[in-house]
């Protein structure tokens, strides 16, 4: 069986930095850092909370602006999805007999569903003791699925749905699974990606863990610093991600712009560890994705890695790399730095920013790398910008709970 | 309290909970078909309905006057029953 091409024509962004792929990629390309001191915010409701740095959206949201029909389903999770879902609709100009035509599905997913609205469920279930206190929408809000399921309802979408919740795992794998779908014949376009919120009980569940980021609460621009030997952990941040995949002869078809193309995915489990990343599993992963693609090390022109800064994460990482590529001729740098880990949406945002680099010619560096830490060493760190041509980019992405994924994506040739 | 009384906050709660345009808010406008509630809304409006007028709906005895209240003066002539 022939495998169809899956190209990208369409892109949607929200980041900490605002609402929408331009101002996305024109504070990230200028090296801005979105990390804030969240203490005001967080400390009445945590009182032993360590970690008071988050990456919130920094633009407020007109929710007025989502008819009320569907926003009264929406937390804020899936108010984000809406929105970056909303923009690469208008991007890949995909008209409304497409979005309903059976032909097109939805691969969206998020940690969780909405945090905000969990808190509001089981807050007023516990003090009121009534199943009538709270809206009736609440628990579309809350459902895992709520990002996926609300954008169907939104736009009229009648193709097949998937929601991937592998934590930060969820919008990489979402794009994979889109990929194959795609590949396979299954559905012509996908609307792929994911989303998460940023909430208290977020960061409480990493400084949980001891893998978020506290020693630098009142030097917030600091941190987090993948690969570096003083990182301390990760920032977690907020936003949404959309990439359009469609098969290369319906966007052909239909006379859309090709922005890219993917030709690589394998994710995997660890089997090992809950909560940290394991070099081995990763190492399998980077050789199944390359397999797929069929690939060598050596095609590689860039790896954007996960590098969230935790101790674990990033070393198990530098050490796959350095196993799988065996050289240090591949350029890599994590974009976690600039704009916090975004969990659910690190994935697909930070593809988005590749397809920036892959456009401009400019690969950018891990922001707060200063020393390469001695256990990250052996592979080609990324410590200031880089003008070169990149056609073929790796993409990481892994998770808690031991899943790791690996897009490989492509300058579109026809 | 008057029917155009009840009305009034009737249409107060449309407006400011279900945000329902106030031009086509009319006595007898079919809540469902002129003014796009759906059925969520439905259990939302028995709710804001019961806090606003202070009365209690019995999910056996009332569900059949529920199933039928369509317009406003549906509405009307539920609420006068439940608060006499």
């Amino acid at each position: 069986m022939s495998l169809n091409r899956v190209v990208i024509t369409g892109i949607g962004a929200v980041s900490p930095y605002g609402i929408g792929v331009p101002v996305f990629i024109d504070k990230l390309f200028k090296g801005e850092s979105a990390v804030v001191n969240m203490e005001k915010e967080w400390s009445p409701a945590i009182n032993d909370l360590m970690c008071y740095v988050g990456a919130p959206l920094m633009e407020p949201i007109n929710v007025k602006g989502i008819p009320r029909k569907f926003r009264k389903t929406m937390g804020k999770t899936a108010v984000l999805t809406y929105l970056a879902v909303n923009e690469a609709i208008e991007d890949a100009q995909l008209n409304e007999a497409l979005l309903s035509s059976g032909r097109l599905g939805i691969s969206f997913g998020s940690s969780t569903g909405s945090a905000e609205s969990t808190e509001r469920y089981f807050v007023e279930h516990i003090n009121t003791k009534s199943a009538r206190s709270l809206p009736s929408g609440i628990f579309f809000q809350v459902m895992s699925h709520t990002s996926a399921a609300n954008i169907a309802q939104a736009f009229n979408i009648s193709g097949r749905v998937i929601s991937p919740n592998s934590a930060c795992s969820s919008s990489a794998q979402a794009i994979g699974f889109a990929f194959e779908m795609i590949q396979c014949g299954h559905q012509d376009i996908m609307l792929c990606g994911g989303s998460d919120e940023l909430h208290v009980t977020t960061a409480a569940s990493f400084d949980l863990v001891q893998a978020g980021s506290f020693k630098y609460n009142n030097n917030p621009s600091a941190t987090p610093r993948p690969f570096d030997q003083d990182r301390d952990g990760t920032v977690c941040g907020e936003g949404a991600g959309c990439i359009i995949l469609e098969s290369e002869a319906s966007a052909k078809k239909r006379s859309a712009a090709i922005l890219g193309e993917v030709i690589g995915f394998a994710t995997n489990a660890s089997g090992v560890h809950m909560a940290h990343a394991d070099g081995d599993s990763i190492v399998n992963c980077l050789q199944d994705a390359l397999k797929s693609a069929n690939l060598k090390p050596a095609d590689i022109d860039y790896i954007n890695a996960h590098a969230t800064g935790t101790v674990i994460g990033d070393a198990s990482e530098a050490e796959a790399v350095r196993r799988v590529f065996n050289s240090n001729h591949v350029p890599v740098s994590s974009l976690k730095g600039y704009f916090g880990h975004t969990l659910g949406a690190s994935g697909v945002l930070e593809l988005i920013a590749v397809m920036e680099m892959m456009k401009t010619d400019l690969i950018l560096p891990t922001r707060n790398l200063d020393t390469p830490d001695e256990v990250c060493k052996g592979i080609n760190h990324v410590q200031s910008s880089i003008n070169k041509k990149i056609n073929t980019v790796v993409k990481n992405s892994f998770a808690f709970g031991g899943i790791n994924t690996v897009l490989i994506i492509k300058r579109y040739i026809a | 309290m008057t029917d155009q009384d009840i009305i009034g906050r009737i249409k107060e709660i449309l407006i400011e909970e279900f945000e329902v345009d106030e031009a086509i808010i009319k006595p007898d406008s079919n809540m469902y078909e002129e003014l796009e509630l759906d059925s969520l809304d439905s259990v939302d409006l028995v709710v804001a309905l019961e806090n606003e007028f202070g009365f209690k709906i019995d999910r056996t005895r009332d569900e059949e006057a529920l199933r039928h209240m369509r317009t406003l003066n549906d509405a009307v002539a539920f609420i006068k029953q439940k608060i006499a």
